[in-house]
C-alpha cells in the first residue's frame, strides 16, 4: 500500500507499526459535508487522543473506525480507512465483525439493563465464547479495576451502580470481546473528576493489551493519557457550513508544547475553543 | 426601571397573587371531587352488583362456579362453561395477537422501512385499535371466518385425532370467535409495544451494536428485555379487553354453554352470556347474571393485579 505522498496535514513520519491508516477520508451527511480530506496513522498499543472544538469532525471520524455512521442513513465515507490492511469500508467487510474487533466505550455510560454480570456476558456470549464464563467476568472486571467494588453484587442491575462504576462496567464487556482497538468517544465527560482519574489510570493499564483512540473535550486529559495527540478544527465552508479538519498530528508533547500550526498552539493555550 | 418602582409593582401585584391563591385552591377541590366521584363510582358498581346478585350467592355460593348447568327453564344456574369459554377464548386471542403484535412493533419500531411509510402505517394501525367491536363481528361472521374455513377444514382433517380440532369447523365456534378476538385486541399491542421500543434510549441500541451483536441479537436480546415492563402492560391491557369484549365473542363463539374438548364447537363466554339474556332475565336468572357480572369484574382485576407484579419484578432489574 503506497502511503500518499501528499500528505497536506501530515502523519507523523516515524510510526512504524500502523493498526488503522486513515486515507484521504471525507465523511459527508447528505449533502452536508462534514469532514475533510484526513490523512491519519493509529499507532499500535499507545494511546491517541483526538482534540478539537465542537463540530470539528472527531467524533464523526471515530464512528467510522467502528462503521458506527453506518446507522445514520444519510452518512457517506469516501476515502480509504484499513485496519490491519483491510478496508473496513469494502463490500466484503462486514461491519459486525468491525465491531466485534474494535470496540466502542461511549460518552454516556450505556449499560444494559441486566445484571452486572448478564452486562458482560452478553457480548462473549454472542461471539461465541466457550470457556468459563464466570472466569471472563472476573477478568474483565478486574481489568477494568471494577472486581472489588462489584464482586458480591454480580446479580444487581448494571443500573445500580453509579456513573463512573458505570463506565467502567462498559469497558469491562469491551475488554471481555477482547477487540484490538478501543475507541473512547469522551468517555469521561460525564464523570466526577475522582472517577475521571480511575478511568485514566485505567487506560495506561490497557494501553498494553489495546490499542485507544480517545476523543475529548479536556486537553488536559489529552497530555494525561495520550501519546499522540491529532488536533482538529473545524472552518466555515463555502456553502455557508462549517466542516472539520486535521490540522496537525503529533506526539502528544509537541502538540502541546512546540506545535507547528498557529491553530494548534491557539487551541492548547487556551485562546479559542 | 428604579428599585422604587420595582417595589410600586410589587405591590400591585398582591391583589393577583390572591386570586391566583383561590383559583389554585379552587382547582385543588374539583380535581379532587373528580377523583372521589370516579372511586364511589367503582364501589357503587360494586355493591350494586353484589346487592342484585346476592340472591344468587346466597342460593349456589362458590358452587356457582363449578356448576355447568345454565338453564333459565330449570331456574338452575352454573357458570363453568361461560368461564371456561371467557378464559380460553382469551387464551387462543392471546397466542395469536401476542407474536403477531409483538413482531409488527418491532418491525415498525426499527428503519426496515423508510419513515416516510412507516409513520402513515403505524397511524393505521392504531385506527384499527378505534374500529368497533360489532363491526368487527360483523366482518368475522361474513368475511373472515368463511374466508378461513378451508384451513380450518383442513387443520380437522389432518389433525382431527387430537381432541383440541376433533369437530368440524362451523362459522360459529370457540377458535372462530377467538381469531376474531385475537386479531381485534393486537393493534393494543402494537400500538404500546412499540412505543416501549421506540422510548428505548438508543445508546442501548449503539452499546450493542458495538459489542458485534447483529441487528436480531440486538432486537432479541437487548432491546426487547428492556422493554419488556412496557410489553407486558400491553399484552395484559389486551387481555383485559379480549376477557370483557362482548359483541365480537357473542356474534361469533356460538353461544353454547358447554365445555367441549374441541376449540371448534361452539361455546359462551360471560359477555356474551349477559348480553343474550340480560333483557329478558329476572328473579334468580338475573341475579345469577350478576353474579357472572361479578365473577368478571374479579378476572379482570386479577389479571391486572398480575400485570402490576409482573412489570415491577421486571422493573427490579432496570
Amino acid at each position: 500500500m503506497a502511503v500518499s505522498d501528499t500528505q497536506p496535514n501530515s502523519t507523523h513520519p516515524s510510526l512504524s507499526d500502523v493498526v488503522i491508516r486513515t486515507e484521504k477520508v471525507n465523511i459527508y451527511y447528505g449533502a452536508f459535508h462534514a469532514v475533510r480530506d484526513v490523512y491519519l496513522d493509529i499507532p499500535r498499543n499507545q494511546v491517541t487522543a483526538f482534540i478539537g472544538p465542537s463540530g470539528c469532525g472527531k467524533s464523526t471520524l471515530l464512528r467510522c473506525y467502528n462503521r458506527l455512521n453506518d446507522l445514520i442513513p444519510s452518512a457517506r465515507v469516501e476515502g480509504r480507512i484499513t485496519f490491519e490492511g483491510v478496508d473496513l469500508y469494502s463490500k466484503q467487510t462486514d461491519p459486525v465483525e468491525v465491531r466485534r474487533r474494535i470496540g466502542m466505550v461511549f460518552q454516556k455510560p450505556n449499560p444494559f439493563p441486566k445484571s452486572i454480570y448478564d452486562n458482560i456476558a452478553f457480548g462473549a456470549r454472542i461471539n461465541g465464547y466457550q470457556g468459563n464464563m464466570d472466569e471472563l467476568v472476573e477478568r474483565s472486571l478486574k481489568s477494568a479495576a471494577l472486581w472489588e467494588e462489584v464482586k458480591d453484587k454480580l446479580k444487581q442491575s448494571g443500573l445500580s451502580l453509579s456513573g463512573g462504576q458505570q463506565q467502567r462496567l462498559c469497558i469491562a464487556r469491551t475488554i471481555a470481546i477482547k477487540p484490538e482497538v478501543i475507541l473512547m468517544d469522551e468517555p469521561c465527560s460525564a464523570l466526577d473528576p475522582i472517577s475521571t482519574l480511575r478511568v485514566e489510570d485505567l487506560m495506561h493499564e490497557l494501553k498494553k493489551e489495546f490499542t485507544i483512540i480517545i476523543v475529548t473535550h479536556n486537553m488536559q486529559q489529552a497530555s494525561r493519557v495520550a501519546d499522540m495527540t491529532a488536533f482538529f478544527n473545524a472552518e466555515a465552508s463555502e456553502s455557508g457550513g462549517r466542516f472539520g479538519y486535521l490540522v496537525e498530528h503529533d506526539r502528544t508533547q509537541n502538540i502541546f508544547n512546540q506545535p507547528k500550526e498557529k491553530s494548534t498552539q491557539d487551541y492548547v493555550s487556551g485562546r479559542f475553543g | 426601571m428604579s428599585v422604587s418602582t420595582a417595589n410600586e409593582s410589587f405591590g400591585t401585584e398582591k391583589q393577583s397573587i390572591a386570586i391566583a391563591r383561590w383559583i389554585d385552591r379552587i382547582f385543588l377541590g374539583l380535581t379532587c371531587a373528580f377523583a372521589c366521584f370516579i372511586a364511589v363510582v367503582l364501589l357503587w358498581i360494586t355493591a350494586s352488583l353484589f346487592s342484585i346478585a346476592y340472591p344468587a350467592i346466597a342460593k349456589y355460593g362458590l358452587g356457582f362456579v363449578t356448576a355447568s348447568r345454565w338453564s333459565p327453564v330449570e331456574d338452575l344456574y352454573g357458570a363453568l362453561p361461560q368461564i371456561y369459554g371467557t378464559i380460553m377464548s382469551s387464551v387462543i386471542a392471546l397466542l395469536i395477537a401476542v407474536p403477531l403484535g409483538v413482531g409488527v412493533a418491532v418491525f415498525l419500531s426499527e428503519d426496515f422501512l423508510p419513515a416516510k411509510v412507516r409513520t402513515p402505517v403505524a397511524f393505521i394501525i392504531e385506527l384499527l385499535a378505534a374500529v368497533p367491536s360489532v363491526v368487527y363481528g360483523l366482518w368475522g361472521i361474513f368475511v373472515l371466518v368463511p374466508a378461513i374455513q378451508p384451513v380450518l377444514e383442513g387443520i380437522h382433517q389432518a389433525f382431527g385425532w387430537i381432541p383440541l380440532f376433533s369437530t368440524a369447523p362451523d362459522i360459529r365456534g370457540l377458535f372462530q370467535a377467538s381469531l376474531v378476538l385475537g386479531i381485534m385486541i393486537s393493534p393494543i399491542i402494537i400500538a404500546i409495544s412499540r412505543d416501549a421500543l421506540i422510548s428505548l434510549p438508543p445508546q442501548l441500541r449503539q452499546g450493542s451494536l458495538a459489542l458485534g451483536a447483529t441487528r436480531w441479537e440486538t432486537i432479541l436480546k437487548v432491546l426487547l428485555p428492556a422493554a419488556l415492563s412496557g410489553i407486558i402492560g400491553a399484552v395484559m391491557l389486551a387481555l383485559g379487553r379480549a376477557l370483557g369484549e362482548t359483541m365480537a365473542a357473542a356474534m361469533l363463539i356460538g353461544n353454547a354453554p358447554r365445555i367441549s374438548a374441541s376449540v371448534f364447537d361452539p361455546a359462551s363466554t360471560i359477555a356474551s352470556l349477559i348480553a343474550n339474556q340480560f333483557s329478558e332475565a329476572s328473579g334468580l336468572q338475573l341475579s345469577s347474571l350478576l353474579y357472572t357480572g361479578l365473577i368478571l369484574m374479579l378476572l379482570t382485576l386479577a389479571v391486572n393485579v398480575l400485570a402490576e407484579v409482573v412489570i415491577s419484578r421486571f422493573q427490579q432489574i432496570e
